[in-house]
């Protein structure tokens, strides 16, 4: 904690600091406001009917409060030809991600086990080549991706897409516990091992348990990444099988009919929902897997 | 056989994963190095002719509007975010009781999907009925903000739904650096009477120099890689205006069926980001194994 501004606080520049204090409240309130303003836009606007829209001001609160735009975003607005609205895409969008984020973990663990406490000859040759995997772009792989699931039959499949989430979350998930599990000395490991312990049963009993703190920012990272994924859902995926934030753009950029604000409004704060649960709930964890994901990797 | 098992487990369960790699990524970056050198439109064909797509990808303008709209967007996007978030950081640093909201509040947009970003920022700034129309409903009626709509001024707000996203992010990463320099020379330079701000431009910012760095690698790769914010924002237009080099792939790719030219775009993309992330990644892992 550097706190420079109370410390040299002397009687005679004492109102001095006061002012400086407000100063910098009000300069840390204003970007606050900067920040929670399209938000608190997309909210009242969600709430707005479509007449109150056309003739009142963006940042108005709703004079008459209607949730007729969220029951169209859920089950009616259009994505191109079909009016079911969101709701069938947001359950694509989970039936991706939870088997997507749950393999790719599991794999990200084993092999970071492998990686930080079974190092043989090449290994780590092998880990900073799939750490390279994390930086492409993926634009790179798109278009053999595309053909190779249509070989193997799964193209336009939401198990597609689960196998291409897991192919590319592998890199980051190897290496969040890789760092992770670099950090307990191998001799825990040798020990085990004079004791008669294998492999798994190492993992098992005594990696596992360590985990938590490393498996919740790894689920909360994958998990973020896999639902507000759109360049892979967009690619990979056809009418029926696409993700939550396809469906949104569908929605907003249709061009059929009216210009629906509000509904775009409402399905958009839908399709932000889960993770923004997740941020709210869990954000020490989220920024750890931020923090974490970036600097190092 | 069980002794054999054994001893080699690790490489097992470690060899699905590495197969993985060196098929859906390396494979697939030699597939598309390989489809752009070849004649490949509609369906890709391996014979190899030279440098003829990129030759076309360099003559296209809109290919040159992308190229320069990536300069103009990334260089924006990486100052103003660094220097946003530095701010941000320092004024947070000064005892702020109700720090912890604020960063909550800062941070929470690197919580959405680009394409809810997007969505929201389309409609503040449409100018039918976003800011200007609200400016001019106050009495205002010249104030004009279309730059939404007008081709010249579109890639400014990518910029700024950008920033938006993604400063809040630099913001953490900056805080972090800031309490980890040493406390005791702070103080000792608090004893030595240097005013607050000197201590901040001559002993704190210098030494959060590898923060510095993480941030700009994070920002550009973000910049290079931006496709979903584009599309959902101004869909690349008007016209194509706000074409990226990501948007421009995707377009040759999916919707003009030009493979070659795909193929070409993207490994411009993978040359941009390697240039940029492999001595970054070389020097770190190599300071790691030390």
């Amino acid at each position: 904690m550097t706190d420079l501004s109370m410390s040299q606080a002397t009687g005679q520049n004492r109102t001095g600091k006061i002012i400086l204090r407000w100063v910098l409240y009000l300069a840390l309130g204003l970007f606050a406001l900067f920040y929670l303003m399209p938000l608190f836009v997309m909210i009242t606007t969600s709430l707005k009917s479509l007449d109150e829209i056309r003739t009142g001001d963006l940042i108005a609160l709703p004079r008459d409060v209607t949730f007729d735009a969220w029951r169209t975003a859920w089950s009616g607005a259009c994505t191109g030809i079909q009016c079911e609205g969101v709701r069938p895409y947001f359950w694509n969008s989970i039936l991706i991600a939870i088997p997507a984020v749950a393999i790719s973990t599991l794999l990200g663990a084993m092999n970071g086990y492998v990686v930080a406490q079974w190092r043989f000859r090449g290994a780590n040759i092998i880990f900073s080549l799939m750490l390279f995997g994390c930086f492409i772009p993926f634009q790179v792989v798109l278009l053999p991706m595309a053909r190779t699931l249509g070989i193997i039959g799964i193209a336009g499949t939401i198990p597609g897409l689960i196998f291409v989430h897991v192919i590319y979350g592998l890199g980051f998930t190897t290496l969040f516990f890789r760092n992770y599990y670099v950090s307990i000395p191998s001799e825990l490991t040798k020990a085990a091992k004079v004791d008669g312990a294998g492999f798994f049963r190492i993992f098992w009993s005594i990696f596992l348990p360590l985990s938590l703190p490393i498996i919740v920012v790894t689920v909360i990272w994958q998990f973020t990444q896999i639902w507000n994924d759109f360049l892979f859902g967009v690619s990979f995926s056809q009418a029926g099988t696409q993700p939550v934030t396809v469906a949104l753009n569908n929605i907003v950029n249709s061009t059929t009919g009216v210009k629906e604000y509000n509904v775009d409004m409402a399905a958009a704060i839908i399709a932000a929902l889960p993770t923004l649960f997740v941020y709210v709930v869990a954000g020490k964890y989220f920024i750890r897997g931020l923090t974490a994901g970036s600097v190092k990797g | 056989m069980t002794k054999w098992l054994e001893e080699n487990t690790p490489k097992l369960v470690l060899a699905p994963s590495f197969i993985a790699v060196l098929i859906f990524v390396y494979g697939f970056i030699a597939w598309t190095a390989w489809v752009s050198f070849t004649r490949s439109r509609l369906l890709p064909r391996y014979d190899i002719e030279g440098f003829i797509q990129y030759e076309r990808l360099f003559a296209s303008p809109r290919w040159d509007t992308a190229l320069n709209n990536l300069f103009v967007f990334g260089f924006l996007f990486i100052v103003i975010a660094m220097v946003l978030g530095l701010v941000l950081a320092i004024l947070l640093d000064q005892n702020i009781r109700t720090e912890g909201a604020l960063r909550t509040i800062y941070l929470y947009p690197m919580a959405l999907s680009m394409i809810v970003t997007g969505t929201a920022w389309k409609w503040i700034l449409n100018p039918g009925l976003g800011i200007q129309a609200m400016v001019r409903g106050w009495g205002f009626e010249d104030f004009t903000f279309d730059w939404l709509v007008n081709p010249d001024m579109a890639i400014y707000t990518i910029v700024i739904a950008a920033i938006w996203q993604s400063s809040g992010f630099v913001m953490a990463l900056f805080l972090a650096g800031l309490r980890s320099v040493d406390g005791e020379i702070i103080k000792a330079a608090q004893v030595d009477g240097i005013p607050t701000w000197r201590i901040y431009t001559a002993i704190i910012i210098p030494s959060m120099a590898p923060i510095f760095l993480s941030a700009f690698i994070v920002l550009s790769h973000l910049a290079i890689k931006s496709f979903d914010l584009v599309i959902a924002l101004t869909g690349g237009g008007p016209g194509y205006a706000t074409d990226l080099p990501a948007t421009y792939m995707y377009a040759m790719a999916f919707s003009r069926g030009d493979i070659g030219q795909a193929a070409s775009s993207a490994m411009i993309m993978m040359m941009v980001v390697f240039a940029i992330v492999v001595p970054y990644l070389y020097s770190e892992l190599r300071t790691k194994d030390d």
